[in-house]
This record gives C-alpha cells, structure tokens and sequence, in this order.
C-alpha cells in the first residue's frame, strides 16, 4: 500500500509549512478498508509527523457502472439502482430521478402524488442526518453509542417505509407520474405519531451533543473555508448552508410542491465542522414541520399520473437536467434521450462525490484526526460518490 | 470553550427568501433559461456575441418538453467564455453544477438532440465526445445554463481545454470523463484515472466498449445475458 | 469414542457434563466470532442495524467488530465486489488468522448482484476467496444475516478438527492465504481463482426450451 505512493507530490500547502523532502514525510493511506471512512474509501495523507502536509483522496472501489447499465436497461428499469446510489436516502433519489424523467418527458404528477413525495423525502431527511449523527460521532471514538441512539429512531422509520413500499431501505417506490402504490389505511397516522414523538429525540441527542467538550474541542475551528471557494468548488447542501450561503434548492428553484410550505433555511456561521453538526439538527426541525404541514395538507386523489405509461415508455427526444436538494446536497440527473426506450446518456450529479473536491483545502496543515472528522462531516456515501 | 446559545445557530442571511410566500406571478425568485422565456437566453447569446464575437457560440435547440436550450461552445475559446460568464458582474454564473461527458459515433444524432439552427453548419462527418457543462448563478438565482463543447474526433485529438482554473468543481468531473470517455482535458492539474485503476487501458463508457468476458457461470440468463453465456457453453464448443 | 447419549444426559442431571474437545473447542468459536469492520456498499448498513439494539448481533456474540483483519476471525462482505477492490478484500483475507470464515451477505457479494452487467463489478467473491455462507437478498433483512450468523455457527459446531475430513484450519497442508489478483489492462489477472471456483458448466437447451 505505501510503496505507490511515491509519485504523490507535495501540493503547494499553505505558506507556514516548510518543504520537505518526500522521504522525510510519512505517507499514509487511510482506507480502503478503515472504520472512519464511510465506506471502501481511500484517502493517501502525507504527513509531517500528524500535521497533513497532503492529501489525495482515490475512489473507484465502489464503481458499480449504474451509468452503463442504465445505458442498457430502460427508464423504469434503472429506478432500483438509484435506490443503491446513496443508500441511506433511497427515496430521495427516487424523487430526483422521477423528477428528471418528468422534465424530459413532460409528465404531470397529481397532487396526492405530490404531498407523498414530500412526505417521504422529508422522512428521509430525517433518517440521513440521525444517521449522520450516529456516523460522526462514531468516528470521533464515540464507538457506537451515539450511532445506537440514532439507529433506534431511524429504525420507526424504516418501519414505516416497509409497511408502504415493502422494503426497508431499497424502496424503488416513485414512478414517472407518481408513486408506485397509495397510503396503506391509517399510515398516516403513524406518521403524524413519529413527527410528534421526534422533537423528543431531537432535543435528547442535543442535550448530549451541543456542550460536549470533546465534539467542542475536535470540530470547533476545523475545516472552514471562505463561502466564495465553496460555490466555486460545487459544494452544495448542508456544508454549503454552514458557511452561510442561502442556497436549498427547494426554496432557490422549488421542484414538486415545496413552494406551499413554511420552513426556514438554517445557516451557520463560518462552517467549520460544528456548523456543519448543528445545521442537520437544525434542518431536522424544519423537516418536522414540513411534515406536519404536509400531513394536514394530504388531499385525496390518484397516486399515479392515469396516464402514466409503465411499459413502452420512450421519452421524446431531447434532454433534461434535473436538480434535487437531497440531504447530502444537490442531486441531479442528466438524461439524454433519442426516443428509444433507453437512456442514451444517464448521468447522475453526485453531490458526495462533488463535495470531495475540496477535501484536501480542508484538511491542510491539521492533523490526521481531524481529516476523519472533515470528512464525516462532509457526509458522503460511497454508492454516490463512485456510482 | 462555552458552549454557543442554540439560538444563535437559528440565523438567516438578509437576502433570505425563507418564509415568503410566491409571488404573484408564481415562481418562488428563480429563473429558468427555458424557451417560454427565449428572451433571457436569446438576450445572453447577444450578449456574447457582443463581447466575444471570435468565439462564435450558436444556440443550440433542445426539441424535448424541458427545453433546455444549450449554447455550443468551440473548444478553444470555452475557457474564455466561461470566464466572461463568470467574472461579468450582472452575468455571475458562478456555480458550475455538472459536468457531463457524452460519446457520440453517429455525428448527426448528437444534431437531433441539440438541433443547430436553421443553415448552420452540420455536424462534423466523425464521430465525437461531448462535455456538457450546467452553469448556475446562485446570486441572481438563474440557470441551468447548459453549453457544449465538442472535440474534433475520438481518437487522439479528443481535447478540450480544462476548466479548473475557474471552477475548482470542474476537478473530479473531468478526471472521470478522461477516465471513462478518453477527452484529455488540457490544463487540468492532475488528469489521471479516477474511478477505474490506473493501468486500465479502455474507456468503459464509450458506446464502442467491450467488456470483459467473465460469462461463464449464468444460471438463468436471458436475452443479451443468454447470448454471451452460450458462448461458454461445452456443449456448443 | 462417543460417549452413550443416555448416560451423558444421566450424568448431566447429576451436574457433570461429559463432551469431547472438539465440541468444546468449536462451541467457542462459534460463540465468540469477531467480525471484521469490513462493509463495501449498502448491505453494510444493514449489517450496521444487525448490530443495534434493535436486532442485536451481541447476543450471538458477534458484537466486537474489529477493525484490523489480525484481530478478527470472521469477513461479512457486505456489498458489490468491484474489480478495484477485489485485490484489497484477497489481501484482507489473507492478512486473518486462521480459523477464518467468509460470509457473502447479499447478492453482489454472491454473484455480482443487480451489479453484474457492470464492468468493473466482480461476479461474486466466491471466485477469489472461499465462502462458507451465503445471504441471498438486496440487501438482506438484519434478520436474514443473523440466520446466516446462525448457520455458519452450526457449521462450526459440526467441523471436525482431526481425521481426514478434518476442517481448513486444523490441516497443516491447508492453504490459509489465496493469491491477490492484479491490475490488468482490461480485466483483473486472473479473472477467477480456478482452484477454488470451479462452477458447473451450464449445458444450455436447444431454441425453444428452458434452460
């Protein structure tokens, strides 16, 4: 493992590090198979003693080719996959394809359709960023104590999830018009009773969380950069919003029915690694009074386009992208079709992959511990970042 | 350390369009560059005729229901383009969102999905790649954006000029269309594989690949799956 | 020589319990196994929920999920085995002490998956390392990988350590390390470790009928 990276050179780190020569660095390769990396991700650090003098990250180790195989396979067929994109938020990659499809294709969604939509992206909302919480707290040596707190809630979830799409996690539940079955009886109500019961959870994990000394001391200060090198660098969703910039899609270019609802954008300060924790608790709230008002709002009606084509659907020729704020940032899809009921082009805008471009100006000149909490921070899953 | 109020957390920038109902005329402050509003994009194309009128940027159609027309660029003067869009202060495309890289060996399908305007010049008799990029601004709340740059062929002078230099998200995107498509992005400051290992030799997603033959277990295949398993077949050998 | 089943339970109601060595040894392992902190895609994180309170790998024994493969006797791999990574899964397996076991939780690791047209996607990690247990499901349930953790603890209960059937790790000729594919030009080399993975050739019917 370290005998490759030689060719690795120094990237020119900021003006108070000396330079050395290579030989006098050590070079580390975090991963592939690393607790703290979220996945089959590696990231070769060169260091000078703990402070990261460089950084390469290398990905490919979960490249699944969904973009060739959606090439091969028809619209509908590829829904599943995008379930396996980022594979904590099923749902909300469902939306953003359907959404794409729709665009491209000009499909109307009914209103019934549209408030489950909703309903279902914000509950994945919830079980990413009470995911995250467990995962970044893990990685600060927290050892899956906070990660047991947050799976308790997240499992409510998925239980809902399976009683309306069959599956916990992989739901491949929107259609293009739609949604692939309706509200099963008193379904909603089991929301309405886990949306008043969250609060709770929420304000236990903050209690413990917000005055914590060492969640204070390892993220307080770390990885911050100025708001103009974000937008430059792609980022996007909550890492963004950290830093102070305004910019959720679902109030900058609303998709679906988001307009009608009343929620707030949380914004930090300076986005360092502490924003970027507190924002998700704060997006969280939101997400609950989404729902509520979702829930009040929920009309009767068809939960699919009548319409809607299943089989033999070919899209006009033309092309679409379409953009989606999911937890992890704005994901979007690029289709490209030439009338057949393949995809000629599938692209996904992977918003994990995206924020990594900055990961190295991040990490510069701290040390190797803080890197594994910049990158929990930064949120990413390896299904997305490698496709 | 003192903890910080969880209050001050809960901040709004000024500009902030949280909270307001839409407007009268319906959409919630943004902007699409869509063809029911050809003025916005038709206005913009002048406007770089104005200013870079060498860099001979002509509008592309795109015939679906998302008519999101797309501004052909060529290759040598997209750097120069993309830093009038950006640095223009009443422009500030300042976000670029995707980057996407498209395989075309039939030149005149790449013309049914962004139909050139009426006289304009055809598609070029090869083949070629295709970098699509998705410019937004997210201070004037406009985009996408879309401009194609197209390279002369897809062999050895699939080149199209990198542009890092402006926007640093341009730096993973590119690498992995080199690394799937083969375009050599010149500039880039650390082109090399990124998603396949480093001694992988093909470009998967070329519409031209073939993958390697590891069929010979397929218990219950079908159609294209079933044709490459019976090659492996003894019984047919 | 067994011992009588009637007078072990007779002499079990008097408080003494008679087993043999092998019994004794395999109830051990099978009921402490330490996992490799090892998952690849989306079946980890259901492999995650298997560990949380809410379905409980500790009470198998199972809970102690190490992250350094020295210190573990057991590799879930959960998730799509991509060509990139199949050399790094090998190099882990051989860096475990013997006894070791493989379970291949969902169907990317059994057989490419829903991945298998993929490129850069490996037909199953049976072709590189051998696999003693496997998951069918995309991703299995928490409680489908507690069934395969179950099975692979009976499986254990039954190995023999002497005699000629006796299991990998007790036979001093048995290879405990597999080679590591390399990084071809279009493929690994070699594609499949024929010593280990030799599937049945698949004799298809003539047009018109079933396979």
């Amino acid at each position: 493992m370290i005998s490759d990276l030689s060719r690795f050179s120094l990237s020119s780190s900021s003006s108070a590090a000396p330079v050395l020569d290579d030989d006098q660095l050590l070079h580390v390769s975090l991963g592939p198979q690393h607790p703290s990396t979220h996945g089959v991700f590696r990231v070769n650090v060169a260091l000078d003693g703990e402070t990261v003098v460089s950084l390469k990250p290398v990905f490919g180790y979960l490249h699944r080719n969904h973009e060739k195989i959606a090439e091969n396979a028809t619209y509908l067929s590829s829904m599943p996959y995008t379930d396996r994109l980022d594979y904590i938020c099923p749902l909300s990659n469902n939306w953003a394809y359907a959404n794409a499809v729709e665009k491209l294709a000009g499909i109307e969604v009914p209103e019934r359709a549209q408030y489950m939509r909703v309903i279902l992206a914000e509950l994945t909302r919830l079980i990413n960023h009470t995911a995250f919480a467990g995962f970044i707290l893990g990685d600060m040596g927290a050892w899956g104590s906070a990660l047991m707190y947050a799976f308790r809630e997240r499992e409510l979830i998925l239980d809902l999830f399976e009683d309306l799409t069959g599956a916990r996690m992989m739901a491949n539940f929107m259609r293009f018009g739609g949604c692939r079955n309706d509200l099963p009886a008193g379904w909603a109500n089991k929301v309405s009773e886990l949306v008043n019961g969250y609060g709770a959870f929420l304000d236990e994990m903050e209690d413990l969380l917000i005055g914590n000394e060492i969640l204070l001391a390892r993220t307080r200060d770390i990885g911050a950069l100025p708001k103009d090198v974000l937008i430059n660098g792609g980022i996007t969703g909550p890492m963004l919003r950290a830093a102070g910039v305004n910019y959720d899609i679902r109030k900058v270019e609303p998709y679906g029915i988001y307009q009608r609802f009343d929620f707030r954008i949380p914004l930090g300060g300076t986005g360092d690694c502490y924003d970027r924790i507190m924002i998700r608790f704060l997006e969280m709230r939101e997400s609950l009074k989404i729902l509520r008002q979702a829930l009040d709002q929920l009309p009767e009606g068809p939960f699919v386009h009548p319409k809607a084509k299943i089989r033999n659907f070919k899209p006009p020729v033309g092309e679409a992208y379409a953009r989606v704020e999911g937890p992890k940032g704005e994901l979007g899809f690029h289709l490209l079709s030439d009338g057949s009921a393949n995809p000629y082009r599938y692209r996904v805008r992977p918003p994990s992959f995206i924020n990594l471009t900055l990961l190295e100006d991040m990490c510069l000149g701290l040390d190797l511990a803080d890197v594994v909490v910049i990158l929990g921070s930064i949120d990413i899953v390896l299904g997305e970042v490698d496709r | 350390m003192t903890a910080p109020d969880r209050n001050s957390m809960d901040r709004e920038s000024p500009d902030s369009h949280a909270g307001e109902l839409p407007s009268q005329s319906g959409e919630a402050g943004f902007t699409a560059l869509q063809s029911e509003s050809p003025d916005s994009l038709a206005s913009l194309l002048a406007r770089l005729h104005d200013a870079l009128p060498q860099a001979g940027v002509t509008l592309r159609t795109n015939p679906g229901p998302a008519a999101q027309h797309s501004l052909l660029v060529e290759p040598t003067h997209l750097t120069e383009v993309c830093r009038f869009l950006r640095d223009t202060p009443d422009m500030a495309f300042d976000f670029l969102s995707n980057v996407t890289g498209v395989d075309w060996p039939d030149p005149a399908k790449a013309d049914t999905v962004a139909v050139p305007a009426e006289g304009e010049a055809n598609a070029s008799a090869s083949g070629f790649l295709e970098v699509i990029y998705h410019l937004y601004s997210t201070t004037r709340r406009v985009g996408p954006l879309v401009l194609r740059a197209r390279t002369a062929d897809r062999g050895d002078n699939a080149k199209i000029p990198s542009l890092v230099a402006i926007y640093r998200s341009a730096e993973f995107q590119e690498r992995e269309i080199f690394d799937l498509f083969g375009v050599e992005f010149t500039g880039h400051p650390d082109l090399r594989r990124i998603l396949m290992w480093d001694e992988f030799t093909d470009h998967p997603m070329r519409k031209d690949y073939v993958a390697p033959d590891d069929y010979e277990y397929e218990p219950t295949p079908h159609d294209a799956v079933l044709e490459k398993a019976k090659r492996h077949d003894p019984s047919q050998q | 020589m067994a011992i009588d089943p009637k007078l072990a339970e007779d002499l079990k109601s008097q408080g003494v319990h008679v087993t043999s060595f092998e019994q004794l040894i395999n109830w051990g392992r099978s009921s402490s196994l330490w996992p490799l902190q090892f998952g690849l895609a989306c079946c980890a994180i259901e492999m995650i929920a298997a560990t949380m309170a809410k379905y409980d790998m500790a009470r198998f024994g199972a809970e102690v999920f190490r992250p350094s493969p020295r210190q573990a006797d057991l590799m879930i791999v959960a998730g799509t085995v991509t060509k990139k990574m199949a050399p790094q899964v090998v190099r882990l397996y051989n860096q475990m002490a013997e006894p070791k076991y493989v379970i291949a939780m969902g169907a990317c690791a059994i057989s490419g998956g829903p991945f298998k047209d993929g490129y850069n996607v490996l037909k199953g990690i049976d072709r590189f390392i051998p696999v003693d247990v496997a998951i069918p499901g995309c991703p299995p349930r928490p409680e489908a990988l507690l069934d395969g953790l179950i099975t692979l603890r009976s499986i254990i209960a039954k190995e023999k350590l002497m005699g000629k059937h006796r299991a990998r790790h007790a036979d001093p000729q048995g290879t405990a390390a597999f080679p590591v594919p390399e990084f071809g030009e279009h493929d690994l080399i070699p594609a499949a470790n024929r010593e280990i993975w030799n599937p049945p050739a698949v004799v298809r019917q003539a047009e018109g009928g079933e396979t």
